[in-house]
């Protein structure tokens, strides 16, 4: 599934036929057969639920995991055999991974002092990182005197001084509490696009990875189920994987879909594409009956939970998210109502049906 | 009011047997290095003298002094060299399932006697015995095979907290220095001596201290060698306050060292 062709210069990163299995009885696989191309100056995200396999292939881009079959070329270059040390790439890790006997500035110092950058110019060099992640005034304290938010932008630091052609991000958000994550996911977008270098982000949380990415590649068990930018994997998810994994999806299949839809296959539609209705509305466009068997009103919106009726075949439940705009709250349905609930066609995603 | 004196009566039997039985002690030690022995009656003469200080800073006691020093440095210096590979290979290398075992391997003379292993090295040692008969040579009793047999009776009190030290170092750490363009070597002097370093110091404090004060291993593979330890021991039956002097020697050897180690965090790794 690989995202662009071979004519051009090379992209930043191109696995090809990468394996990773780990020895057990029967071993492992943690990451099967992935082929991937990320271009140069990309924000790209590997969003999945843990144990998909996205930290290994990050694991095997830095240098730190050996495959067990296929290729990395960084910039062209194939680099599968070369110790992490020999890499032009720079990591961010989930723990910081701060030296605690060092002090801010010697971390941030460190990649340039052990490949005999000198004394002064890497001094320099330091600062400017540590300026450019606004801790320019911290760096003779030690790392156990900072706070989560502080330890990660140094992480930031250390790893971008570097001015690596990629720099691999290990779900480096993952600690903060959610004010500070959503600043920094400000902060990283921003950082990102001054210094143009390519982005490899690792999350298991789709608004993340929705909201920072120029493109998402969604893994599951060891595969990659799609690769898009975030409005393509949203609107278009190709597996129900995706569908269900990023946002929530409404499934419809087998004789409900039938009856509902009158053909057969699997189509998914977004809660906030749906719309309710009073029963006996007069609509022109495709409907259900059904029965709200729940409302929660969450302010901007409110979350109705429908079941619709299909005839013969087991109801369906769907959820509706509807959009608190100005028309009076008397109106909204209640729990028990029977409501028409519509949709437009072209808001149905068919999903190929799984067993691949 | 009663919940200050249920503090008193819980901290009054610990602070009773520090300041009397401890520290009262050690009061003790002190102010007799400075009494005499009267050469007749060979009973204590609690009256002022120098005549202690002089004699253990004479040519002799300097000496056994100076030698004391060298087997608890070279004890020391063999333990981390035996303690460190050991500790790094079974915290880091070796399969999770072998991890206890080795541990164990550790532990387990810790809980033989003293006395048993001491003899044992004698045994191992003496003329004839296993080292001769695998090796061909034996180094005999005296300053070799106290340093021996005191590195084998110390090396558990160093391997333990330089494991502990090798476990806690998070393997991201590692990474992160290969990450940022160090070798196995640059990442090794860089990143993980400076993380053991507290422990390794800790570990001194014991070698270093056990060693300092040992009389017995001493006297059972040493041959005719004196130490520290021999001469308060021989001291105690013919001048006791001059055997007082020499113990305040080792005493105040092992502040100054305290002293020189609290710098590397090692106390916090006790």
């Amino acid at each position: 599934m690989a995202a662009t062709d071979s004519t051009g210069p090379a992209p930043a990163i191109r696995l090809r036929g990468l394996r990773k299995e780990f020895p057990g009885h029967p071993p492992v696989v943690a990451v099967d057969d992935v082929d991937l191309d990320i271009a140069d100056g990309e924000f790209f995200s590997m969003l999945g639920p843990s144990g998909s396999g996205k930290t290994t292939v990050l694991r095997m881009i830095a240098g730190f995991e050996d495959p067990t079959a296929g290729t990395v070329e960084l910039a062209g270059e194939d680099v599968t055999r070369r110790p992490p040390y020999r890499r032009d790439v720079n990591t961010v890790f989930q723990d910081y991974a701060l030296f605690p006997h060092m002090s801010v500035r010697e971390n941030v110092e460190y990649g340039l002092r052990v490949t005999k950058v000198p004394r002064a110019q890497a001094r320099q060099q330091a600062q400017d990182a540590l300026d450019q992640v606004r801790l320019g005034d911290f760096g003779e304290r030690r790392p156990s005197q900072l706070s989560g938010g502080q330890r990660q932008r140094v992480a930031l630091a250390r790893a971008l001084v570097k001015r690596p052609k990629v720099l691999l991000l290990d779900e480096p958000l993952g600690a903060l509490d959610l004010k500070l994550r959503e600043q920094m996911q400000v902060e990283l977008k921003s950082i990102q696009r001054e210094v143009g270098i390519t982005f490899v982000f690792v999350t298991h949380d789709q608004d993340e990875a929705l909201t920072l990415s120029d493109r998402i590649a969604v893994f599951n068990r060891g595969r990659i189920e799609q690769v898009g930018t975030a409005a393509q994997i949203y609107e278009h998810p190709t597996s129900a994987f995706v569908a269900g994994f990023v946002g929530t999806s409404n499934l419809l299949e087998g004789p409900a879909a039938q009856h509902l839809l009158g053909t057969t296959g699997r189509f998914a539609v977004r809660p906030e594409k749906l719309r309710v209705h009073p029963a006996g509305s007069a609509v022109d466009e495709p409907h259900a009956r059904g029965t709200i068997a729940e409302v929660v009103y969450a302010g901007p919106v409110t979350r109705y939970v429908v079941d619709l009726d299909a005839g013969s075949a087991t109801a369906p439940r769907v959820v509706v998210l509807h959009q608190n705009g100005t028309e009076p709250t008397g109106s909204a349905p209640h729990r028990g109502d029977q409501v028409l609930v519509t949709w437009r066609p072209e808001h149905l995603i068919a999903i190929p049906d799984p067993g691949l | 009011m009663r919940r200050r004196m249920a503090l008193l009566g819980l901290l009054a039997p610990p602070m009773v047997w520090l300041g009397v039985a401890y520290l009262g002690a050690l009061a003790a030690i002190f102010a007799t290095a400075f009494w005499s022995t009267d050469p007749f009656t060979n009973q204590v003469v609690r009256t002022w003298s120098l005549k202690n200080v002089q004699g253990v800073l004479g040519p002799t006691y300097l000496g056994i002094i100076g030698r004391t020093l060298l087997i608890a440095v070279l004890v020391t210096v063999v333990c981390i060299l035996v303690a460190v590979p050991f500790a790094y290979f079974t915290a880091r290398v070796a399969p999770s399932r072998a991890r206890p075992i080795l541990v164990a391997l550790i532990l387990v003379p810790l809980w033989a006697s003293y006395l048993v292993k001491a003899y044992a090295w004698r045994t191992m040692l003496s003329p004839g015995g296993v080292l001769e008969s695998v090796l061909g040579a034996t180094p005999g009793f005296g300053l070799t095979a106290v340093v021996l047999t005191l590195t084998y009776l110390w090396l558990p009190y160093m391997v333990l907290p330089v494991y502990a030290a090798f476990e806690r170092l998070p393997e991201s750490h590692l990474e992160a220095s290969a990450d940022l363009g160090a070798g196995a070597g640059m990442t090794f002097r860089r990143v993980v001596i400076p993380a053991i370093v507290p422990s390794v110091a800790a570990g001194t404090v014991f070698t270093f201290s056990l060693s300092l004060g040992d009389y017995i291993a001493v006297q059972i593979v040493g041959g005719k060698l004196q130490v520290l330890g021999t001469a308060v021991y021989q001291n105690t039956t013919l001048d006791l306050p001059f055997a007082a002097a020499l113990g305040t020697v080792s005493v105040l050897v092992m502040i100054g060292y305290l002293a020189a180690v609290s710098r590397t965090g090692a106390l916090e790794n006790l």
